[in-house]
C-alpha cells in the first residue's frame, strides 16, 4: 500500500508522518506518532475515548482519516498540561477522584475542556449533555460531572 | 489488501471527474462518521476515497436573505449551530441536525452525509423535507436540482445517478408567520437512532394555516413527505379535528419495520403523536415570526 505524506500540527508542534490512506487519525496517533494518551474504546464513534480537537473542534479520532490531518491543528491529551503544570480540569479530576480505570479519562478531559471553552458557566445539564458522547463504565458519571462544575467555578473566579 | 487512494480535490469538477472515473469503486468523504464505521466493519471497501471538504461550495453556509439559505453538503452540524442567523430562520432543521450523535459527531457529521447514507432514520432528512429543501447535484451529465425527498431510494440507497455528488441544500425564503420543528422518539434520552422522527413547517396568517409540509422518518424504507397531513392542516386553525386528521394521515403513511426498539403498532401510533406535538411547537415559533 502506498503511504501518504502528511504535514500537520499536533499540540502546537509541526509534525510530519507517513500514513496508509485508509488509516484513522487514531491509528496514526497511537502508531507512528507514539501519542498513546488518546485511547481506543469502540472504534466506531460511540464512546468518545479517542476525543481530540481538530482546528478547535471536538471530534473522535477514530472517525477521521489520518490523511485528513493535512494542514490541520490537532490537539490531544498530551498537550493539555503545560509541562509539569496540570490543566485545572486534570488537577480537579485527581483531587475529586473523578476517574477509576482511567481509559475514558483522556477523552473526557478533552471534551470537558472543549465544553468550558465554549461555555465557562455550564449548568449540570449542560455538562451532562456536553459529555454525552463520552462513555464511562466505572464512575457512574457523577464525580466527573461534579469535577467539571467545580473546575468551571474555580476557573471563573480565577479569571 | 488492495490499495486505497485518497483524493482531496479543490474543485467540484475534479471531484466529479474522479468519482465518475472510479465507476462505483469510490466513496465520497464528508464528515466520515458513517463511512469510517462502514469501512471498519467491512461493509464498504472503497478503491478511492474522495474528500470533498476542500471544495468551497461544499463547506459554505450562505444566508440568501428572507430566511433562504444555501448549505454546503459537507457543512458539519456544529457550524450550523454556531451560525448567527440559520437557527433563527430554521430552528426545526437545526434541532434535527444537532440531534445527530454526540458533540464529537457534530464536529464532523453533515446533512449531505446524513441524506446520502440513505438511512430511513436520519434525523436531518424529515426536517429538510418539511422545509422544502432542494438539493443541487452535480455529475458527469452536469448539474441538476431535486427535491430532498426524491433523493432516498431505500435503506442505504439513493436515486443519485452514477457519478453524481450532492453539492448543497437550498432552503426557500420564509413568509412572515412561518415556523418549523423536529421531534424524534427514542427509547433513551440522548445519543440514539430515531424510532420515529417528524419534521413540520407551517406558515400561519391570522391564525389560519396557509402552508404546511410534513416529513416523516424511520417508519418506512425512506423518509416520507406526507402530503395528506399537510392538506389536513392547510386552511385550519390547528383545531383538534384538523390535528387528528393530520395525525391519522401520518399513521396511514407508516410502513414501519417491527423490531425490539419499536413495534409496528408503537411506531405508527407515535407518528400521530409527534405530528400533534411538533405542530404545536412550529405554530408557536410561527407566532414569533
Amino acid at each position: 500500500m502506498t503511504k501518504m505524506h502528511v504535514t500537520t500540527t499536533i499540540n502546537g508542534e509541526p509534525v510530519e508522518f507517513l500514513s496508509d490512506p485508509a488509516a484513522s487519525m487514531l491509528d496514526a496517533l497511537r502508531g507512528p506518532l507514539g501519542l498513546t494518551g488518546t485511547k481506543e474504546g469502540c472504534g466506531t464513534g460511540d464512546c468518545g475515548a479517542c476525543s481530540i480537537t481538530v482546528d478547535g473542534r471536538l471530534v473522535c479520532a477514530c472517525l477521521m482519516l489520518a490523511v485528513e490531518a493535512e494542514g490541520a491543528e490537532i490537539g490531544t491529551i498530551e498537550g493539555m498540561a503545560q509541562g509539569d503544570h496540570l490543566h485545572p480540569l486534570q488537577q480537579k479530576f485527581l483531587e475529586m477522584a473523578a476517574l477509576q480505570c482511567g481509559i475514558c479519562t483522556p477523552g473526557v478531559l478533552i471534551a470537558a475542556k472543549s465544553l468550558l471553552e465554549k461555555n465557562p458557566d455550564p449548568t449540570e445539564e449542560d455538562v451532562r449533555f456536553g459529555l454525552a458522547g463520552n462513555l464511562c463504565r466505572c464512575t457512574g458519571y457523577d464525580k466527573i460531572v461534579r469535577a467539571v462544575l467545580e473546575t468551571a467555578a474555580e476557573m471563573r473566579s480565577a479569571a | 489488501m488492495t490499495d486505497i487512494r485518497y483524493l482531496a480535490p479543490r474543485t467540484l469538477e475534479e471531484a466529479v471527474g474522479a468519482f465518475a472515473a472510479a465507476a462505483g469503486a469510490a466513496r465520497i468523504l464528508a464528515g466520515g462518521t458513517d463511512l469510517l464505521v462502514q469501512m471498519r466493519n467491512g461493509a464498504v471497501k472503497p478503491g478511492t476515497i474522495i474528500d470533498i471538504k476542500k471544495i468551497g461550495a461544499m463547506t459554505a453556509v450562505d444566508d440568501l436573505g428572507g430566511g433562504a439559505f444555501r448549505i454546503g453538503a459537507a457543512v458539519p452540524g456544529v457550524v450550523l449551530a454556531e451560525h448567527p442567523t440559520f437557527g433563527k430562520a430554521w430552528p426545526g432543521v437545526l434541532e434535527a441536525i444537532n440531534l445527530i450523535g454526540s458533540k464529537q459527531v457534530q464536529g464532523r457529521a453533515s446533512p449531505g452525509g446524513n441524506l446520502c447514507n440513505g438511512s430511513p432514520a436520519g434525523d436531518s432528512v424529515p426536517a429538510m423535507v418539511a422545509a422544502g429543501a432542494v438539493v443541487t447535484v452535480q455529475g458527469p451529465g452536469g448539474r441538476r436540482e431535486m427535491p430532498v425527498e426524491a433523493v432516498p431510494a431505500g435503506p442505504g440507497r439513493t436515486n443519485l445517478a452514477p457519478g453524481e455528488i450532492v453539492v448543497s441544500f437550498t432552503l426557500p425564503a420564509r413568509s412572515k408567520g412561518s415556523g418549523d420543528a423536529y421531534l424524534r422518539m427514542i427509547p433513551r434520552t440522548e445519543m440514539d437512532i430515531a424510532v420515529v422522527g417528524l419534521g413540520i413547517s407551517l406558515t400561519l396568517e391570522g391564525g389560519i394555516v396557509k402552508a404546511a409540509r410534513v416529513g416523516l422518518g424511520a417508519v418506512a424504507p425512506t423518509v416520507l413527505l406526507v402530503e395528506d397531513a399537510a392538506k389536513a392542516l392547510i386552511g385550519s386553525r390547528l383545531d383538534d379535528a384538523a390535528l387528528e386528521a393530520a395525525a391519522a394521515a401520518c399513521r396511514a403513511a407508516c410502513k414501519p419495520i417491527n423490531d425490539k426498539r419499536g413495534t409496528i403498532v408503537y411506531r405508527t401510533k407515535v407518528a400521530g403523536v409527534l405530528l400533534k406535538r411538533a405542530a404545536a411547537i412550529a405554530a408557536q415559533r410561527a407566532g414569533g415570526n
